[in-house]
């Protein structure tokens, strides 16, 4: 049972590793906001696989309320953010 | 080792082999709508299966609901913050058209509006 603990952290680790080239890199707002929702959805797998990896379940509750505030920040972030397209120039932000 | 146990074992390894996959899509796929798609189907699916696999191993705790609850959570504000997403990435055509086969928004556009989100 311990191998598979291994397995899934190393693997939850290396996907929070390549959302961070996204995050960090991303060329337009929108990008980011996707990269931090699978982040924060990967921090999410994480705190599951902690919690049934040590029976605790003190972390549930903080798991609930990520949930909670990634939508909030999600939506409010694509609410009010400003548009970074240059819509003068007509140019098209890709990669 | 018994059942249960090697059922939470596929469960939490399916859920983390879910969320590289969407982790590599969305740094691999070239626009924001297939980046969305990445970050929102399979990432959902993935973090269900983790929970999921949490759920039978905490159980006859009094805090499974949370878990229960957190998924259900996940379930319903997805598709929200996908539809968002989506529609501004359509708006600002930070997309590539080549790779869209059909494009069922362009006649809302056409019409001077702008999908009726009410927004703007």
């Amino acid at each position: 049972m311990t191998i598979v603990w291994i397995i899934a952290a190393v693997m939850l680790t290396a996907a929070a590793v390549v959302t961070m080239f996204r995050l960090l890199g991303g060329p337009s707002t929108l990008d980011r906001l996707v990269a931090l929702d699978t982040l924060v959805a990967v921090t999410m797998c994480a705190i599951g696989t902690w919690a049934a990896f040590s029976l605790d379940t003190t972390v549930t509750y903080g798991l609930t309320a990520l949930a909670l505030i990634s939508f909030v920040g999600s939506v409010s972030v694509a609410r009010f953010r400003v548009p970074d397209i240059d819509k003068a120039g007509g140019s098209r932000r890709l990669r | 080792m018994n059942a249960l146990d090697i059922v939470t074992a596929v469960l939490v390894l399916g859920g983390s082999t879910l969320a590289l996959t969407a982790a590599i899509g969305v740094v691999r796929f070239p626009d924001t709508l297939t980046r969305m798609h990445a970050a929102t189907k399979p990432q959902v699916l993935g973090l269900l299966l983790v929970l999921a696999g949490a759920a039978i191993r905490l159980r006859g705790h009094v805090d499974v609901g949370m878990v229960i609850l957190t998924g259900l959570f996940t379930l319903i504000t997805a598709p929200v913050v996908a539809n968002r997403v989506g529609q501004l990435a359509y708006r600002e055509q930070n997309i590539r058209d080549d790779l869209l086969t059909k494009d069922e928004m362009r006649e809302f556009a056409g019409n001077g509006e702008d999908g009726g989100n009410g927004q703007n």
